[in-house]
């Protein structure tokens, strides 16, 4: 395909038709996806789960169940892929580091005062440390909705940007939450700031609040994305995050993937799902693919 | 990249999933549709061997495979067709009051969406357009017609104040091979709901939905003679036009048929709507929400492999915006599934016949000739059957043959503008104004254009959207008269 002339250091938005939008993403629920592709793609999204817990209530014991579940999705069913990442608070990461030993399945952690990120930028930074120096792979932090809603665009460049230093190796994910910044223009505008400030993944919600992870907004978000490559040759992950709990929304959002970046980002390196409930419902499709018969959700352990 | 973490640990776990992911073929089932040997034409409420004694083969342009064979109706066919709806409409249906008119038409639009399966599967197999979209536009936008005109059939005086309407009397009508099945529903429901009885004949290419509709409307018990469906060629179609008890004649189809239709009732006093070709812009403007636009532009132009006579085929972008748009375009392009049209996955479906693809590639063959820069995915194409690449065009200027005729094939050109006022002036510089299509996110540039445009419809941020409640019709030798809406009942009154 051809280059596109640009500067990287341009901001590009463009406005959104939300009708536009809605219609595709009707179209794209369309897709029939049937046998060997749908096996396919019940195993790519299981390897794609950030599986989360994110509670106040959260127990060291309950991180530490969710640990081993991540590594043993169903052990009755031999060679499942495991899920990606666990997702806990900062102070639940020692216990995951310690659950998860040098298992290959990483650690996100919130941080930054998640999920309303109402907190000092001396704060949030701490909090991200916190995370990182015990053994955090990949922070999930969330932005200023307040600031950006206020128009202070800069403030929550520079936010992230700092963050994005704090994490040092870990992979940044920043959370727009969507479901506050009401707009598709606005979801638009936020992914570009984020991407330009450094952010490795763009997620949609912290599944506090409703509504979450929408296809509209995903599609919207894989758009900025693919212009963002389109420019700078630099590939971001997506993760949606909040209200993807059956295997038919997690396809529908692979294809979408699929058509709107390409099978490059059909992988958990640069796409990714936050979710705690569609493990198990994924699982039940996969048995069900080889049985032809599904099996009652006692059979698979909760968590 | 992610290969290397591909290997499963000894429990056989995989860290990482890597795939090539293609889908896999999701045809919809045909199993449940059998066709019959032959099909005779439906002449006064009952399947009737034709008077020629000729049967002509319908083929699925998706493999070649002859589908069955039809009726080839001769002028003694037509004249028994056209003596059958006259004798209809002046013992039956012109007595009928508009309300028992009405429940008739409501029945057929039931038993479509009762059949709307069925009836989206014979119309792919026969046609050769995506069952997508038979499934989603086609069938249910034909019910639509049918349930919206039934609407109106007790309601005529009121529809038109301080007139007194009166029906036509027998209406031929000759409809186009591109949405056999719709084109039939936007032609008999109008008629039917004003009060007219029908003589209707399908293009040669298509005629078995049109056939299938002949069922159910003898399932309704609509009276025998108020819709008569009869198939065969131009011979057919001339001699319906030329019936001296046609009183009134609706064609949808090539200008150059229509010129013909025109010159033939010269002179008598049949009424007459023709629906014809056309050459649409779809303008892209530089604040446009770019990505809804390039959807606009495939939507514009792939509907239906360009099959559509208000497809935007000549594309005009802004050029701030041209190289990204085109960029865009392309990578979209690729991403098409083109294929047998009975696979629910397939987004570009067969063309209709083997005289209409070379129709195409003539075309394609004259835009190389002429200069202009073609691009095609580069995807694997079906071994049978008829089918074209999407086709784009850019360094397209207002003088090249394929910026002016109408191809009626997946291929779009696509120039560059300035001004508005210059964009306005290349939209309107064609002999053609069916339809026209404008992307901007600023509201008073969509006023500006749409009242200077000289295009019957003109869609703004969206392309190729029908409604049964909306008058569509053209401009120029685009035709006259009005399908849809209350314009489209107007057409069968007096």
């Amino acid at each position: 395909m051809e280059k596109i002339q640009y500067k990287p250091s341009e901001f590009y938005v463009p406005p959104i038709d939300k009708v536009g939008v809605e219609e595709r993403v009707a179209r794209i629920q369309t897709r029939s996806i049937k046998n060997e592709s749908k096996a396919q793609a019940l195993r790519l999204a299981l390897n794609m789960i950030d599986l989360t817990t994110l509670e106040g209530k959260d127990t060291p014991g309950k991180v530490q169940q969710m640990c081993y579940k991540a590594q043993h999705l169903h052990d009755a069913y031999p060679n499942l892929p495991t899920v990606a990442a666990v997702c806990v608070y900062p102070t639940m990461v020692a216990v995951a580091r310690k659950a998860l030993g040098n298992s290959k399945v990483k650690i996100a952690s919130v941080s930054t005062a998640f999920p309303s990120g109402q907190a000092p930028m001396k704060i949030k930074l701490e909090d991200t440390k916190f995370a990182v120096e015990n053994g955090a792979d990949e922070i999930d932090m969330v932005i200023s909705r307040g600031k950006f809603l206020a128009g202070e665009h800069n403030f929550v460049f520079d936010e992230i940007a700092a963050i994005k230093e704090a994490c040092k190796k870990a992979r940044l994910k920043v959370i727009l939450e969507t479901g506050e910044l009401v707009t598709l223009d606005n979801v638009r505008l936020a992914s570009e700031i984020a991407m330009h400030a450094g952010a490795d993944f763009i997620k949609t919600s912290t599944g506090k609040i409703q509504p979450a992870a929408t296809m509209q907004v995903t599609y919207t978000m894989l758009c900025a994305i693919k212009d963002f490559y389109d420019r700078t040759g630099k590939m971001i992950g997506m993760k949606p995050a909040g209200g993807i709990s059956t295997s038919k929304l997690a396809i529908h959002n692979l294809v979408m993937v699929k058509e709107v970046l390409g099978n490059a980002w059909l992988t958990n390196e640069w796409f990714r799902f936050g979710a705690s409930s569609l493990a198990n419902d994924v699982l039940m499709q996969i048995l069900k693919l080889e049985s032809g018969k599904y099996q009652s959700s006692d059979y698979f352990s909760i968590d | 990249m992610a290969k290397k973490n591909n290997a499963s640990d000894k429990k056989g776990r995989k860290e990482s999933e890597n795939i090539n992911w293609e889908y896999a073929a999701a045809p919809e089932s045909t199993a449940s549709l059998k066709f019959q040997n032959k099909y005779d034409l439906f002449i006064n409420g009952e399947f009737v061997k034709p008077i020629s004694g000729k049967y002509f083969k319908t083929i699925n342009p998706a493999n070649e495979k002859v589908l069955c064979e039809v009726a080839h109706a001769n002028e003694k066919d037509v004249d028994s067709a056209v003596k059958a709806a006259k004798i209809a409409y002046t013992n039956v249906w012109s007595k009928l009051s508009g309300a028992e008119r009405g429940k008739y038409i409501y029945r057929i639009a039931r038993l479509m969406q009762e059949r709307a399966r069925e009836l989206a599967i014979v119309e792919t197999l026969d046609s050769g357009k995506t069952i997508r979209e038979s499934r989603d536009i086609d069938i249910p936008l034909a019910a639509n017609h049918f349930f919206y005109y039934a609407g109106w059939a007790d309601k005529i005086q009121e529809a038109f104040p301080n007139k007194k309407m009166e029906s036509l009397g027998v209406a031929g009508q000759i409809i186009p091979w591109n949405f056999p099945l719709l084109m039939a529903a936007w032609k008999i429901a109008p008629a039917l709901a004003a009060g007219n009885t029908v003589v209707l004949k399908p293009a040669e290419t298509t005629p078995l939905s049109a056939l299938f509709l002949a069922q159910i409307i003898k399932d309704a018990e609509l009276p025998a003679g108020v819709v008569n469906i009869i198939t065969g060629f131009g011979d057919t179609g001339a001699a319906i036009v030329n019936h001296p008890d046609v009183d009134k004649v609706a064609f949808t189809g090539s200008t150059a048929v229509g010129k013909l239709i025109q010159k033939s009732l010269a002179g008598t006093d049949k009424k007459v709507t023709l629906e014809l070709g056309g050459k649409s812009a779809n303008i892209i403007l530089e604040d446009a929400p770019i990505d809804q636009a390039v959807e606009g532009i495939v939507n514009g132009i792939f509907f239906n492999q360009g099959h559509v006579c208000c497809a935007g085929s000549r594309v005009f972008v802004q050029e701030g915006i041209a190289e990204k748009v085109i960029a865009k375009l392309k990578f979209r392009l690729d991403s098409l599934y083109i294929g047998d049209p009975i696979d629910k996955n397939t987004d570009i479906g067969a063309i209709n016949s083997k005289e209409q693809l070379e129709t195409i590639e003539k075309y394609i063959k004259i835009g190389k000739q002429e200069g202009a820069e073609i691009y095609q995915p580069n995807c694997e194409m079906p071994k049978t059957g008829f089918y074209c690449k999407p086709t784009l065009f850019t360094d397209v200027s207002q003088s090249h043959t394929i910026a002016q005729e109408e191809i009626f094939g997946p291929v779009v050109t696509i120039q560059t503008f300035r001004t508005i006022d210059e964009v306005i002036q290349k939209a309107n510089n064609s002999p053609y104004g069916l339809a026209a299509g404008v992307w901007t996110d600023k509201g008073s540039r969509i006023f500006n254009l749409t009242t200077k445009l000289k295009a019957g419809v003109v869609w703004a941020n969206t392309y190729n959207k029908f409604d049964p409640t909306s008058p569509f019709g053209g401009y120029k030798e685009s035709g006259f008269g009005r399908e849809g809406g209350l314009h489209g009942l107007g057409a069968y009154l007096k």
